[in-house]
C-alpha cells in the first residue's frame, strides 16, 4: 500500500547506537530519554492543576 | 467477618477510614474513550516518525561465508564435544556439574535433559550424512565413526590446533596440514555445506517438512563468535547492560534495568551461577513488591515522603477551610 | 429438576434475595455473589470522591487503553501472519504501532505504579488491588519478551540465545524453550495475553469493588494513632 510507503520512518533510529557511560552504568541515550521523560511526566502529573468540576456535591 | 469489632490498632500505613465526604460527577467511559484516542494519536505519530527496527537475521550460510575460519573452529568443538552447547548440561545434555546451582539448589539438574542435543551427531555427522552422491565424504564419516574414542580424540585435538591458524582465502577455508585423519575433510565439507545454505535447512527441518523449532541452528550460531560480535557492535551483550537495549538508537526495555543491573555487580558479575543467582534475587524482590503492603518501614515510605500532600493538596486545602 | 415458578422473591434493602429453591443453584448463587460484590452503580460509577483531583489518576486508564492498542495492533499482525511485516511496508507500519503501544503501555504502567505507591493505595483492604497490579506488571514482562523473540530477525536470535541461559538455570528451560519459535509465538499470542487480560481485569474489578483509596488523614504523617479513626469495613 502507498500509505505504508509514505509512512516510512521520518527519523532514522537505525545505525550506531549512542550510549552513556557513567561509572559501572551503561545506558543507551534512547532509554535514558525514556526514563527522564517518565520522571518528568510523573512530576508534571502531580504538579499540574486538575480542572475543577462544577458538579452536584452529594 | 467484621473488622470493626476486632480490637486492632489503627495503622495509617495499612488502614484508612472510609470516605464519607463529597462526590463529584465523573464520566469514566468518556475518559477511557478520550484516552483511547489520545494514545492512538501518540502511537501513530511515533510509528510514523520513528518506525521500528528490523535488523535481518543471520544464517549459518552468512556466517560461514563471512568468517569460515570461525565457523570451522566452532564446528570442530561441536564434533569433539567441547563447544558451549556440548558442555551446557541440562536441558540439552547430562554434562556433569554443568547445571547452575546455589548450594544444594540445582533446579536445572532436577528438571533434567528434555531438549536432548548430541552436537557431534546433530550438528556435524547427521547433516553431512544427508548429502547424496558424496562417496568420499561418507567414507570419511565411516572411518571417523568406526575409530576408537582415543583415535577420534587424537584427530580432533590435532585439527583444533591446526584450525587455530586457518585462513580464509576468498571465502574458502585453508587449514594447515596436520595428522587429523578424516576430520579435516569432514569439517571442510560441513563448512562448504553451510556456505550453500544447506546446513540451515537441514538443521531446522530435522528431516521433516514442517518445523517451527529453531533450537539447533540457534545453538550452533550462538556457539560461534559471529552472532556475538554483531551483538557487541550493537551494545547488546550482557556486560554492556544489553538486556535493556535495542538495536540502533531505538528505546529498548527500560523496565529490565534492575534485572540486568545485578549481572554487573559482585559477586554475580564473575559467578558461573550468575543466572540462577539473579533470578533468585528478582523473584525475592518481585514477591517483596507484591507483599509490600505487609512490610513495615517500606510501606511507611509514602507517608514519610509526603508526596501525597501534593497529590491531594486540593482535598487538604478544602479541609483546612471548612 | 422441576422448574421453580416462585422466582424473584420479596425485595429487601440488599436487593431481591434468592428463594429457598434458587439458593441451591450455582447460577443463582454466582449471580447473587456478583451482584452484591458489584452493584451496577459501583461497577460503572458516574461519580468519584472529590479528592480525585490530580492528573496522576489518569495513568491507570492510559495503561488500559495502551493495552487495548497492543491487542488491536497485534490482531492486525495476526491477520497477515508473522512474516508480513518483513515484506510489506504497511505490515512494518503496523508492527511499529504494536511496538510503540507496548512502549507506552509500560511507560504509563510504571508512572501509575509510582503514583499508587506514593498514595499507599493498598490501605483500607486494598492489598489485593495492589497485588493484582504488581502481578499484571510481572506477567506483562514475559508477554513482551515472547514478542521480542517472535520477531524472526537478528534481535530475536540474540535475545533468545541470551535469555535461554537465565531460563535454563531455573529449570524452566526443560519445558519452556525460548529457541522454539512456534512455542514462543503461541505463548505470545494466546496464553500470555489471556493471562494479562484476566489479571488486569481482576485489578480493575478490585478498584471498582473498593473504590479509590482515600487520602491520609490529617495527623497521619506524625503518629500511628490519630484521633479515633474507625477501620474500613470490608465490603
Amino acid at each position: 500500500m502507498v500509505l505504508g510507503a509514505l509512512l516510512a520512518a521520518l527519523v532514522n533510529l537505525g545505525g550506531t547506537g549512542k550510549y552513556i557511560h557513567w561509572g559501572f552504568i551503561q545506558i543507551s541515550v534512547a532509554n535514558f530519554i525514556v526514563i527522564i521523560l517518565m520522571i518528568v511526566v510523573f512530576i508534571l502529573a502531580i504538579l499540574l492543576p486538575f480542572p475543577k468540576r462544577k458538579g452536584d456535591r452529594q | 467477618m467484621s473488622s470493626v469489632k476486632k480490637a486492632r490498632r489503627f495503622n495509617p500505613d495499612r488502614d484508612v477510614a472510609p470516605w464519607k465526604g463529597a462526590y463529584v460527577p465523573y464520566d469514566i467511559l468518556k475518559e477511557a474513550f478520550v484516552a483511547l484516542l489520545a494514545v492512538a494519536v501518540l502511537i501513530v505519530v511515533m510509528a510514523a516518525v520513528f518506525s521500528s527496527p528490523d535488523d535481518p537475521s543471520i544464517t549459518l550460510k552468512k556466517w560461514s561465508a563471512v568468517n569460515p575460519v570461525d565457523f570451522a573452529q566452532t564446528a570442530i568443538t561441536e564434533l569433539d564435544g567441547s563447544s558451549g552447547t556440548a558442555t551446557y548440561g541440562p536441558p540439552y545434555n547430562a554434562t556433569p556439574d554443568a547445571a547452575q546451582h546455589m548450594g544444594f539448589f540445582e533446579p536445572a539438574q532436577w528438571f533434567g535433559v528434555h531438549q536432548p542435543i548430541n552436537t557431534a551427531q546433530d550438528f556435524v555427522i547427521g547433516p553431512l550424512r544427508t548429502l547424496p552422491n558424496q562417496q568420499l565424504l561418507q567414507r570419511a564419516l565411516d572411518v571417523y565413526q568406526g575409530a576408537s574414542a582415543a583415535q577420534q580424540s587424537a584427530w580432533t585435538t590435532a585439527y583444533e590446533k591446526a584450525v587455530a591458524n586457518a585462513t580464509d582465502v576468498q571465502g574458502r577455508l585453508h587449514v594447515p596440514a596436520g595428522r587429523y585423519g578424516p576430520v579435516g575433510y569432514i569439517i571442510g565439507s560441513l563448512t562448504a555445506m553451510a556456505q550453500t545454505g544447506g546446513l540451515d535447512g537441514t538443521l531446522l527441518s530435522e528431516g521433516q517438512f514442517y518445523n517451527t523449532d529453531y533450537t539447533k541452528p540457534l545453538l550452533f550460531l550462538a556457539d560461534g563468535s559471529y552472532l556475538e560480535s554483531l551483538a557487541g557492535a550493537q551494545h547488546l551483550q550482557g556486560s554492556q547492560w544489553g538486556m535493556m537495549n535495542e538495536t540502533g538508537n531505538y528505546p529498548g526495555q527500560a523496565w529490565l534495568w534492575l534485572y540486568t543491573m545485578w549481572y554487573q555487580v559482585a559477586p554475580m558479575n564473575t559467578s558461573s551461577n550468575a543466572d540462577l543467582e539473579v533470578w533468585a534475587i528478582m523473584m525475592l524482590l518481585s514477591v517483596g513488591l507484591i507483599f509490600l503492603p505487609f512490610i513495615p518501614i517500606l510501606r511507611s515510605i509514602p507517608r514519610w515522603t509526603r508526596v501525597y500532600k501534593l497529590i491531594w493538596r486540593r482535598h487538604y486545602r478544602e479541609l483546612a477551610t471548612t | 429438576m422441576s422448574i421453580d415458578t416462585d422466582i424473584g422473591a420479596e425485595s429487601g434493602p440488599g436487593g431481591p434475595g434468592p428463594t429457598t429453591a434458587e439458593s441451591r443453584q450455582w447460577t443463582a448463587r454466582v449471580r447473587h455473589t456478583a451482584e452484591s460484590a458489584f452493584p451496577p452503580d459501583q461497577l460503572l460509577p458516574d461519580r468519584q470522591p472529590a479528592y480525585m483531583a490530580s492528573w496522576i489518576y489518569v495513568f491507570g486508564v492510559l495503561t488500559v487503553v495502551s493495552l487495548a492498542w497492543v491487542i488491536i495492533t497485534g490482531c492486525i499482525l495476526a491477520i497477515m501472519g508473522p512474516s508480513w511485516w518483513h515484506v510489506s511496508s504497511t505490515g512494518h507500519f503496523v508492527n511499529s504501532l504494536h511496538l510503540w503501544s507496548v512502549e507506552f503501555f509500560f511507560f504509563f504502567m510504571v508512572i501509575h505504579l509510582w503514583g499508587k505507591f506514593f498514595m499507599a493505595a493498598w490501605r483500607g483492604n486494598r492489598r489485593l488491588t495492589w497485588a493484582t497490579g504488581v502481578i499484571a506488571f510481572l506477567v506483562s514482562v514475559p508477554a513482551a519478551f515472547t514478542g521480542y523473540i517472535s520477531q524472526q530477525n537478528f534481535d530475536s536470535q540474540w535475545i533468545s540465545t541470551q535469555a535461554k541461559d537465565g531460563i535454563n538455570a531455573t529449570g524452566a528451560g526443560a519445558v519452556w524453550n525460548v529457541l522454539n519459535f512456534g512455542q514462543m509465538l503461541m505463548w505470545h499470542i494466546v496464553l500470555l495475553p489471556i493471562g494479562v487480560i484476566i489479571i488486569a481485569g481482576l485489578h480493575v474489578l478490585m478498584v471498582r469493588r473498593r473504590g479509590i483509596v482515600p487520602p491520609f488523614a490529617v495527623g497521619d504523617a506524625h503518629s500511628e494513632t490519630p484521633v479515633a479513626a474507625p477501620l474500613e469495613e470490608p465490603a
